[in-house]
């Protein structure tokens, strides 16, 4: 089986991988960073959102083999220092979450999102969500989490 | 009691792990030497099998086992089983064929399960699959219930003739046939209630373990009730005595009804776990879920409204085929009978209900309960023909609803359940001021000057949850009781462990039992634990659906009455005071009247070193468990107003306002009420505008089997809801709460609805309300 290397989360890894073997069970099961999750096989859900190169990546659409070299961040590796990012905090203060399960890639694409729009509106956060399901929330306050977050963050960078 | 806590909007305590990724899913599970099972699935809907070759399978490096029908009836594991037995009208039991975990000789619907494949890896199982030889004779398959019971349709089971599993009905046919003979107006309506398909994001999954030296099983499953499930398993299926079978539901990510039942694939896996001796694990791929998850709703009905001349029902009429699919799943058949035809008087007095039911196989999934379970159908019938009487007879369909409201609690319906508070006048008044009613005219015209055809539509609903009165349901044919248990275990140093018999799958028990325990006995949130789904912690419990979580909550409330009892008694003794003199307050014991007391940890150490009071009067210990068995239903209603606006040019409808005010009886935490509100609305609004599980009429393949085909609600597909709540606390628990789990997905279709139809100007229109049928009602309009 070929290997594969690359960072996860500020840490050099590698393994053996056949070669279809998809980078969110790379992930899960070689790397046991189970925090990222698999809603669905048609790349629609969004629960299997990570980072890589600092991009908001589908993991269920991607091949281990791709991520070489890369940088890959997953939910586990987004609070430093044991300070949650402003986008896990939102979450718990909005009560964006109810079963937990899209929560990881819900979170991941919160973050990318607000990186690269800078004047989030309801509108756009509704409609950039367009690529993650939640079956619990209703949506509304993973919204107002958003929201929140962004303009937090803003303040932060201001 | 610290009673500021309950009410309060305390954040989750369950959050946190989830935000950092350290939930702990039955996916995440993942056992030392674990194999990995892939099921093949029937690829024909309805097909005789005439052999099955594995050989070739089994021999492919990598496979450790290939299972049959044959090898499991061989261990004699039996087939599953449906819990609640209906009669029917002519006093005959409902007749359900066999349910085998693994089909043997014939196959009933596409994706029914033919083999399990155990493999060192999930690909080399699924692969190996694709080896196992199966010769199938196709045979007819018929998917729609309104043709299941014609003569010509296909059959599925010998045991049910005319693929009519019971033909049920409730309420007085007589009087029902002499209101319409007297009315003066009569109103008709068909209606077919949409099949859905859950779609919890969390796939189903489960990893059966073996103990050689124990001779004990382990199942870690998706699990909305382990008790169950191991009650099942042990009692009906036989795979072990429930005490050599543990199993246990950890973090669960959505149920909705889906993850109630007993499914193969966990009955199968947790078997093969002894016959491989290795953990077996197997986990659904979105597109299994969608073949073989229970699925919800398919109603086909025909309503019918008697009225006097006045304007007052009554008298009301229902004709019911409930699909349930191609088998009976784990409690189907309550479904479409107890749990629907109950709530037909919805929130009127209607003096005269008769409602009957035919329940038929089809090749297609099993129906089972899906948020709501019946109470959803039976809303969407109620509501959506009193507007429609409304609309025939020109009254407002606010002033039509207050004029046959039930004002007088409490109300025995012609139908069962007996209503024991509400006020639904409240939440109507409420939800106009919301919704601001008086200009929905101008907000009509100004949608017209734009071109789009403005909608208004209410539901004031009432539903049946706190799932249920034992021995009412026991009556009524239920295999089980539906009381809750709990076990509270103080620490010696004060900490509070509570094992609850309820399962929190997304509900946020862990937040708010806590606040039930810090509420009563006056300690921190963060002293206090809340143990669940687990069989080898927790005594027993039913689990957790038709939001029956005030159950669990009665029954740690119970649990504490001991507890507080049993530490007065303690805390007399240390006080050297009289127990009439005891009094409980802000997690103190104080002697009345003077300055001496004990902080609620101080008795709690007390209890255990046992130095202070006589061993032979009071044990040593503070630990107290409690079994709660309701007396009634709780009935939380309400009203959820609806507008729409449809592009006439492309047929698609936006949701323009939602408006809900519910009556959740007392609230334990509003921010997680109004959460669950919001996803309920959610999925009702996704049953109104988008979903629907298809299967090919001739072929019977699933149309709708991934997300390219099955629309989900996406973030901007839905609107932020203006919500609102009244109260009138529930009389039958001393918390006096009601649930609030089910309502939003119960009362919102038929909201929706009558807003499309109030903008489309017809009475008729089938559900989901796509672009492509709003645009065809249109163009045929003219």
């Amino acid at each position: 089986m070929p290997g594969v290397a690359m960072t996860v989360n500020g840490k050099a890894v590698s393994g053996e991988v056949e070669p279809r073997t998809l980078l969110v069970h790379f992930l899960r099961e070689n790397l046991r960073l189970t925090g990222t999750h698999v809603g669905c096989d048609t790349s629609q859900c969004g629960a299997c959102v990570v980072h890589v190169n600092g991009k908001a990546v589908k993991s269920c659409t991607m091949l281990a083999l791709q991520a070489e070299s890369a940088q890959v961040t997953t939910i586990e590796g987004l609070a430093k220092d044991g300070k949650l990012h402003p986008v896990q905090a939102a979450f718990k203060e909005h009560h964006g979450l109810q079963c937990g399960f899209c929560t990881p890639g819900m979170i991941m694409t919160a973050v990318d999102m607000i990186r690269r729009i800078p004047n989030l509106d309801e509108t756009t956060i509704r409609q950039q969500l367009e690529g993650n399901l939640c079956r619990c929330t209703g949506y509304q306050n993973i919204v107002k989490a958003i929201h929140a977050a962004a303009n937090e963050m803003k303040g932060a960078h201001a | 009691m610290t009673a500021s806590i309950i009410g309060s909007g305390v954040k989750r305590k369950e959050d946190h792990r989830f935000i950092t990724g350290q939930g702990r899913y039955t996916d995440d599970i993942s056992r030392p030497g674990q194999a990995h099972a892939y099921f093949l699935r029937s690829p024909h809907a309805h097909a005789k099998i005439k052999s099955i070759d594995t050989s070739a399978a089994r021999a492919k490096k990598g496979v450790v086992a290939v299972f049959t029908g044959a090898d499991l009836t061989a261990d004699k594991i039996g087939g599953l089983i449906c819990g609640w037995m209906i009669t029917s009208k002519d006093g005959s039991q409902m007749k359900a064929g066999a349910h085998p975990a693994l089909a043997s000789d014939t196959v009933r619907y596409v994706g029914d399960h033919v083999a399990i494949v155990i493999a060192e890896t999930h690909a080399l199982a699924r692969d190996a699959s694709e080896l196992i030889k199966v010769e199938y004779e196709e045979l007819p398959a018929v998917v729609d219930p309104a043709k299941a019971q014609s003569a010509g349709a296909a059959q599925l089971h010998a045991e049910a003739p005319r693929n009519t599993i019971y033909q049920w009905e409730i309420g007085n046919k007589a009087e029902t046939e002499a209101a319409f003979k007297r009315a003066a107006h009569t109103v008709k309506l068909s209606l077919i209630n949409n099949r859905l398909i859950p779609n919890a994001m969390e796939p189903r999954a489960c990893v059966g373990e073996y103990d050689d030296g124990t001779g004990g099983y382990t199942l870690y499953v998706t699990s909305q009730n382990p008790h169950v499930a191991r009650l099942v398993m042990s009692a009906f299926i036989g795979i072990a005595p429930e005490h050599k079978l543990r199993v246990v539901a950890p973090d669960v990510g959505g149920g909705f009804g889906s993850k109630i039942f007993i499914y193969a694939e966990e009955v199968v896996c947790t078997w093969a776990a002894k016959k491989v001796n290795r953990p077996v694990k197997w986990t659904a791929e979105r597109s299994e879920s969608f073949m073989s998850d229970a699925h919800g709703r398919d109603h086909v009905t025909s309503a019918e409204l008697a009225l006097d001349a006045d304007a007052r029902i009554t008298g009301f009429r229902v004709k019911t085929i409930a699909n349930l699919g191609a088998y009976m799943s784990t409690f189907s058949s309550s479904v479409p009978t107890y749990l629907y035809g109950t709530l037909l008087s919805g929130q009127y007095a209607i003096p005269a209900i008769y409602c009957e039911v035919d329940a038929v196989y089809t090749n297609t999934a099993p129906v089972d309960a899906y948020r709501g379970a019946g109470r959803p159908e039976a809303t969407f019938v109620v509501e959506r023909i009193v507007e429609e009487a409304a609309r025939q007879l020109k009254i407002d369909p606010v002033e039509f609803r207050r004029k046959n409201f039930v004002r007088e609690f409490p109300h025995q319906t012609p139908v069962i359940m007996n209503y024991d508070a509400g006020d639904y006048e409240a939440s109507l008044n409420e939800a106009l001021k919301i919704v601001d009613y008086k200009n929905f005219p101008a907000r009509k015209a100004e949608a017209k000057s734009r071109g789009k055809l403005r909608g208004i539509g209410f539901s004031t609903y009432i539903e049946a949850c706190g799932l249920a009165p034992s021995a009412a349901v026991g009556s009524l044919g239920a295999g089980v009781g539906l009381w809750e248990s709990a076990e509270v275990r103080v620490t010696p140093t004060g900490g509070v462990e509570v094992f609850t018999g309820a399962h929190s799958h997304g509900q946020g028990h862990e937040t708010t039992f806590a606040q039930v325990v810090a509420g009563r006995l006056g300690i921190p949130m963060e002293n206090i634990e809340i143990i669940h789904g687990d069989t080898a912690s927790v005594q027993f419990g039913m689990g957790t659906y038709g939001s029956r979580t005030s159950v669990g909550m009665t029954a740690i409330s119970r649990a504490l009455d001991k507890i507080e009892a049993k530490a007065k008694r303690i805390a007399a003794h240390v006080l050297e005071a009289s127990l009439a003199d005891i009094v409980f307050e802000n997690g103190e014991f104080k002697v009345a009247g003077t300055d001496r007391k004990l902080a609620f940890h101080e008795v709690a150490l007390n209890a255990y070193i046992a130095h202070k009071f006589p061993t032979s009067e009071i044990e040593p210990g503070l630990k107290e468990s409690a079994f709660h068995d309701p007396t009634n239903f709780t009935f939380p209603a309400g009203c959820h107003i609806c507008e729409v606006e449809i592009d006439p040019e492309t047929g698609v409808t936006t949701i323009a306002n939602f408006v809900a005010v519910d009556d959740f009886g007392n609230v334990i935490n509003p921010m997680i009420v109004e959460g669950q509100v919001q996803g309920g609305i959610t999925q009702g609004i996704g049953q109104a505008l988008l979903e629907h599980g298809v299967y090919d009429t001739e072929s019977g393949q699933l149309i709708t089997g991934s997300y390219m085909d099955y629309t989900m609600p996406r973030a901007d597909d839905v609107p932020n809801y203006k919500l609102g709540l009244t109260v009138t606390p529930c009389p039958s628990n001393p918390l006096g709460v009601k649930g609030c789990g089910e309502a939003g997905a119960i009362a919102s279709p038929a909201a929706v609805i009558n807003a499309v139809t109030d903008a489309l100007g017809v009475k008729e229109f089938e559900m989901p309300a796509t672009p492509a049928r709003v645009w065809q009602t249109l163009q045929a309009r003219g």
